[in-house]
């Protein structure tokens, strides 16, 4: 067994809180720069010409990418031969709350849904567990803004469904709510499991790299099409009009019941922001 | 690029289009839902504003705190449409213009044609490239609201989108 501190764990959580919402992903600024290219109307040029640059201002300056440092979501995967010493789970609180501070980041979690008082620390943050094989622990922090979140939908769809009912649905569907969520927007599906299991794994399918498809064919052929579909609405950067309105589509798959097919979309802005570490 | 020093005035808000882009300098008022719902419930209550409606931009942004050296940290714009039942009372009461992202109600878009209003959309998710925008900044309401307090913003160069002008014409709209 490796024993693993806490303290070391809250500091490297703490770096990883500051590097996500001050470093934009590298996928992610790629895939701007990419639109930008393909882009031909001025304003939607104009407009993602501003995010590429606010990327530069906000890793230089070491000011928030966006002004929602949102909720901070954590996927923990513990080594089975890792062995904490202490609370994991006050360490990545006590890590988030130091980041937000110490990194000039907005406190934006109130500590009752009808009462709604800000906590001022930014935590609790929303943690994932997983164990993994080995003897390391691997910790990814992903600050979540809500005006995609606020866009997020699902839906229990019957078993029979088809591949192509799911993607007319994801696709109406995120047409409609598409400019609330800062677009171009990223879409991290979920389908499968339960219908908390499928929202879990449409959040976590944000931390996987958005140029790169799902492993299964089938799965891959609905991310692009998805992604296809999106693209030609025209809805643009801002919702402006313009060439790009989706930057990218993951999904994760989970089996589930014979009577189901849930569909969970987390909704991402295009300032989808992660940084993970490795202890 | 159209460059509009503030306060705004009718006329200039009459001949501002649909889709074009302007560069605003002077003060704005960040406000969202929290003091937009305190301030509706002092219209009601007849109690006295925190600011001069007739005189000021509301800019729907909740800001991350300043860093040293700094005015204010990121503050992009949050979504329009949560502040719509909010709106109509305010612009009522002599607000002309306000700036936010998304689109707005179809009451909203009636309400800022009656009224004469304009609705800007600020670049949205561009917080770092805004704050540089903001020479000034001071809290000036509802300190206890955090993020949420009224700010009191002297700008320069910020840019904006005209979304919706006085004669109710709506970028957004298909």
């Amino acid at each position: 067994m490796r024993k693993i501190n806490t303290a070391i764990i809250e500091q490297k959580v703490c770096e990883a809180a500051l590097r996500a919402n001050f470093i934009l992903r590298k996928d992610i600024l790629d895939a701007l720069k990419r639109a930008l290219k393909k882009e031909t109307r001025p304003l939607a040029k104009n407009m993602l010409k501003i995010l590429i640059e606010n990327s530069r201002i906000a890793k230089k300056e070491k000011i928030a990418i966006c002004q929602d440092t949102g909720v901070a979501v954590v996927f923990c995967e513990i080594g089975r031969s890792a062995q904490v010493s202490g609370n994991i789970t006050t360490a990545i609180n006590k890590a988030i709350a130091k980041a937000y501070k110490e990194g000039f980041l907005r406190k934006s979690v109130v500590s009752d849904p009808f009462l709604r008082k800000n906590t001022n620390t930014n935590t609790p943050c929303i943690i994932h567990y997983d164990f993994i094989e080995g003897e390391k622990i691997k910790i990814s922090v992903m600050p979540k803004g809500f005006g995609s979140e606020n866009s997020s939908f699902i839906n229990m769809f019957n078993p029979t469904a088809s591949a192509g009912e799911v993607v007319k649905f994801i696709v109406e569907s995120t047409k409609k709510i598409a400019q609330n969520a800062c677009p171009p927007v990223i879409l991290g599906i979920g389908i499968g499991g339960t219908i908390d299991k499928a929202s879990s794994l449409a959040k976590e399918a944000l931390l996987k790299p958005i140029n790169k498809n799902n492993p299964k064919r089938h799965i891959a052929k609905i991310e692009k099409e998805i992604l296809e579909k999106l693209n030609k609405t025209g809805i643009g950067p801002m919702g402006l009009g313009g060439k790009t309105t989706c930057l990218g589509v993951n999904i994760l798959t989970y089996p589930t019941h014979i009577a189901g097919l849930p569909v969970s979309v987390n909704i991402s802005c295009h300032a989808l922001r992660s940084a993970t570490v490795v202890i | 690029m159209k460059k509009i020093q503030l306060p705004l005035t009718q006329k200039e808000a009459a001949k501002l289009k649909a889709g074009e882009q302007v560069l605003l300098s002077g003060i704005l008022h960040t406000a969202r839902d929290a003091a937009h719902k305190r301030m509706c419930e002092c219209i009601v209550e007849r109690k006295k504003l925190p600011l001069d409606l007739k005189r000021s931009i509301i800019y729907y942004c909740g800001p991350t705190p300043p860093k040293k050296g700094m005015p204010i940290g990121a503050c992009g714009p949050t979504t329009s449409k949560r502040m719509d039942e909010f709106t109509p009372a305010l612009l009522s009461r002599g607000l002309l213009a306000v700036i936010g992202k998304g689109n707005r109600s179809t009451e909203v878009v009636k309400e800022l044609k009656k009224h004469k209003g304009v609705y800007f959309v600020a670049p949205a998710g561009a917080g770092a490239y805004l704050a540089l925008r903001v020479k000034d900044a001071e809290k000036i309401a509802y300190p206890e609201l955090g993020p949420e307090a009224i700010y009191r913003l002297k700008v320069k160069d910020f840019p904006v989108i005209v979304g919706i002008d006085s004669k109710g014409r709506n970028i957004y709209a298909k």
